[in-house]
Formats: C-alpha cells, structure tokens, sequence
C-alpha cells in the first residue's frame, strides 16, 4: 500500500489501483454522512478530485492518487457511508482505477514514511 | 483529501480553554477565539447525546454586555425593532440590531434579570462592531459595559433542567425566556432559560475566574458531556435556528429570515426603528424573498451556497447553511427564494457540484423544538 500526503491510500494489483483514504484521515473527519464516488469510465489525473467525502460539518475532496480511467467505485458507500470510518483501509475503498502511468506510485510514501509523515502534522 | 479546517492566528482564548485541550477537544479559529468544534465523541454522536440529555458549551467567545442609563430599554430601541420598553423584570427578549435598509447587523438577546439595566448577549464575530454602533447611538443617555471577565456556559438537553436544579435549585422554576440574577454554583450568576439547540435548556454567565470549576461541576454529572461548536451548529440547522453571517446579514431583514417575532407589536403600530419602511412592507406581505427550509431527498448534502432551482431548473435562490441533521437523519438546508416557491410541500431542486437534486419545502423546524413554556 502507498499513501500521499493528502492521505490518500492506494493498493496496487496488476494495473488495478485500489484507493482510499486513511485511518488517520477518516478519524480527522469525523462520522462520515455522505460519499460521492466517481462516475465509472471518467479518467483522472494524479491529484485531481476524484470524489466527495462529507461529514456533518463539512464537505472534502478526495484526490486522486494516481492517474487512470475509474472501472469500479465502491457502490455500498451509497447506503452505508459510515464504512468508511470503520474500515478506511479496507471495506471503505472509494474506486478502483486502471493505471494509465504506474511510474506515478515511485512517488508516492511507503507505511514508514507515511507515518513518519503524520508524526510531523 | 482536503483539508476542511483553517488556520489562523493571533486568536483569544476563552477561560476554559485549557479544559478543551485537556478533554481532548480539536480546536478551530472562530469569531477571533480559539474554540472546541469538536471533543473525542465527535460531531454525530454530540449532537444526539445533547438530544437526548444535556450537553455542555463553552459559549465564551460571545459579547457579554450591560446597559445602563435613565431608560436603556428605550435608548436600545432606537436601534433595535423588539418592544424592549415592555420587558418585564426576570424574562429575556430577542432581537435584531437593524441597519438604516432594515438589513441585520446582528441578532442578540436581552434580559432584565436584575435592577442593574439590561444584560444583552451578541455573536462574538460582531461584538466589537456592534458594541461601537450601541455606544454611539447611545451617547448622553446610556453607557455600554462588556463584561469581558464573564464567561458563558450553555446547558442544554431534556436532562439540562434537572442537572441544573441539583445545583441550583431555583432554575427549576424558570420558564422559556426566563432570566434571573443570582448567587448561585458559589457565584454571581445570570442565568437564562433558553439556548440555540431548540431544545430546554439555560446559558449561565459567571466571572472568568469561576469558569473552569462551574464547567467541572456541572460535567461531574453523568448525564452532561462536553459538546463543540459543530453539533452546536447541527443542532441549531435542526432547529430552524438562522446563523448571523450566513442565514442573516445586512442585506438580510428579519422578515424575510423567517423571524417576524423580532418585531415587537408595538413597534409595528409606531414604526418608528430603522428600516421600517421596508419591513412594515414586508410584514404587509411584500416580500421579494423568504427563508424556506430544505428536506434534501437525494444524493448529497446541500451546504451554504449551492445554488436553488425550481423544477424547470432556473436558478431562484441560494443556501445560506446546510448539511446533515443527525436527529432529522437527512441533509437540510436553509436558503433564500422568492415566496412564490416558498410553498410547504412543493419540490424544489438543489444543485451541488453541478448535480441538481430534489428538495422538499418544510416547515421550520426540522425537529420539534421542546422548550419549556409552562411549569
């Protein structure tokens, strides 16, 4: 798993790339109330907004880890937004993109240097 | 993801700011103070537990304020539309400060809970503003005094009542808009029966130096946990409640936001406030705009400023506040059209990051409001 500043995570399998966002993200946010994922078919660029995530406070972008066409989003987000604080890593998975540039992830934090990076916030 | 917090600096503390920190609250800027938005619970879980039995704001940042001269009430009246003359001894009055358009500079509270003139209480981001604009309308009649070594402590629930009467017993007999001035909880104590969650509940004002321990006090009850300024805003959206600086301005009347109320009966029959000329031809029916409230029925929240279109898709309006109601269990919002489309039941849209989505016109407020009118 590879993290970016913006705490996003994305899990990489083949040319698949698996995004999210952090534990440490989800409990900055608060009880999650809402989820926009992307449109599946949209392509984005490393960095551009991919989806919404809103708290009752507050409405966050969520940035684009890597670069790639959208061919799955994570539809129970929908009915169940509040996965995304119980399982950020895992089950709250916002899209799953097809890498159009996998050289992209050579930039991005491991686990160590994420949290070597949250210990600097 | 981004980052909804801002930065900010050369802020004010409020005297229970270490308490905050200690308790493990998240602090933001806000009306140039550093204040809890949150505690460990968050947001959801504050706004139902304030719900459901009390909870505890530091409500400090706010302008706290005496007015004194021969008849502050009718000195206060040239710049207010409440019918403060008429205030009677122990209750509290609320009211806009209008500007010469009859637009809102502010709203605020006023109380007569003792002999010593009247006790207002404004928003901490116009105090300053608001206490210069008094003062000077004022001169030669009255004098303004900000209490700035007073804090402010809101208690609010359907357990806030019996909380307080363990400590306080004469808070018991108190109703809605109830104000008295009192030794109380080892102090000096103004307490008034009323809030901004719509439920019952009471704002306390003691000396500064009293804070913290009266905060610890009225926490050491199992039934009180310590809520930020975000449920306070959730609760306050729920209730129907306008925020100044977002649902009123000085663009803004008090008819137009929904709270005719703020017009005293007798100052419609004498006219005689700033703007009357407008808001008595507003409470005559002539309006250009309204407040409406917002049941958003699909796809996300819709928050202050997304845009308000009718069912064709013109655009006739904005969002002032809006977002998730955790009692009401949807996204709401408040906003602004014109009263044609301000019909209880019709459908509206709402467009959010260019998405339009339907909205309900309801009645105000979202959730029953249960303040204590009779005991």
């Amino acid at each position: 798993m590879k993290f970016t500043k913006d705490h996003e995570w994305v899990e990489v399998a083949g040319d698949l790339a698996t995004v999210g966002i952090t534990a440490y993200a989800a409990e900055q946010l608060g009880d999650v109330v809402f989820v926009e994922t992307p449109d599946v078919g949209k392509t984005v660029k490393q960095g551009e907004a991919l989806a919404v995530v809103e708290s009752v406070k507050a409405a966050s972008d969520v940035y684009a880890p890597v670069s790639g066409e959208v061919v799955e989003a994570n539809g129970e987000l929908s009915d169940s937004p509040e996965t995304v604080n119980a399982l950020p890593e895992t089950g709250g998975w916002f899209a799953k993109i097809k890498l159009s540039n996998p050289g992209e992830l050579d930039a991005l934090m491991d686990r160590d240097a994420y949290e070597a990076f949250l210990g600097t916030l | 993801m981004s980052d909804p917090s801002l930065s900010g600096q050369d802020l004010k503390k409020t005297p229970l700011y270490d308490a905050h920190v200690a308790a493990g609250a998240r602090m933001v800027p806000f009306a140039g103070y550093h204040m809890p938005v949150q505690y460990k619970d968050g947001v959801l879980k504050e706004h139902l537990w304030t719900r459901e039995h009390a909870g505890l704001f530091d409500v400090s940042h706010m302008g706290q304020a005496r007015l004194r001269g021969e008849n502050p009430a009718k000195s206060f009246e040239k710049l207010v539309s409440a019918d403060y003359q008429g205030l009677k001894p122990g209750k509290q009055r609320y009211a806009v400060l209008l500007n010469d358009q009859g637009g809102v500079i502010d709203d605020l509270m006023t109380a007569r809970p003792d002999d010593d003139g009247l006790f207002i209480v404004v928003n901490g981001a116009c105090k300053d503003n608001d206490y210069r604009i008094i003062a000077e309308a004022l001169k030669g009649e009255a004098t303004v005094e900000r209490l700035e070594d007073r804090a402010l402590l809101a208690l609010q629930g359907p357990e806030a009542a019996a909380v307080l009467a363990a400590h306080v017993p004469e808070a018991a007999s108190m109703v809605f808009m109830d104000a008295r001035a009192l030794t109380a909880l080892g102090t000096d104590a103004i307490i008034c029966r009323s809030g901004y969650t719509g439920e019952d509940g009471y704002e306390i004002s003691v000396p500064a130096a009293e804070a913290t321990r009266i905060w610890n006090t009225l926490l050491a009850d199992e039934r009180v946990r310590a809520i930020g300024l975000g449920a306070r805003d959730s609760l306050r959206l729920e209730a129907g409640l306008p925020l100044y600086g977002h649902d009123m301005d000085e663009t803004v009347s008090p008819i137009e936001a929904g709270m005719p109320f703020a017009v005293g009966k007798s100052r419609r029959e004498a006219g005689d406030f700033p703007g009357a000329a407008r808001i008595l031809r507003e409470l005559a029916g002539d309006l250009e705009r309204v407040r409406v409230n917002l049941k958003v029925l699909e796809g996300a929240p819709a928050r202050e400023g997304a845009e308000i279109a009718d069912v064709d898709g013109n655009v006739i309006g904005k969002v002032t506040s809006g977002g998730f109601g955790p009692s009401f269990g949807g996204a709401i919002a408040i906003g602004f059209v014109p009263p044609e489309f301000a019909v209880i039941g019709s459908t509206l849209k709402v467009i959010v990051r260019g998405k339009a989505a339907a909205a309900e016109v309801v009645a105000s407020p979202f959730v029953p409001t249960r303040y204590v009118r009779k005991i």
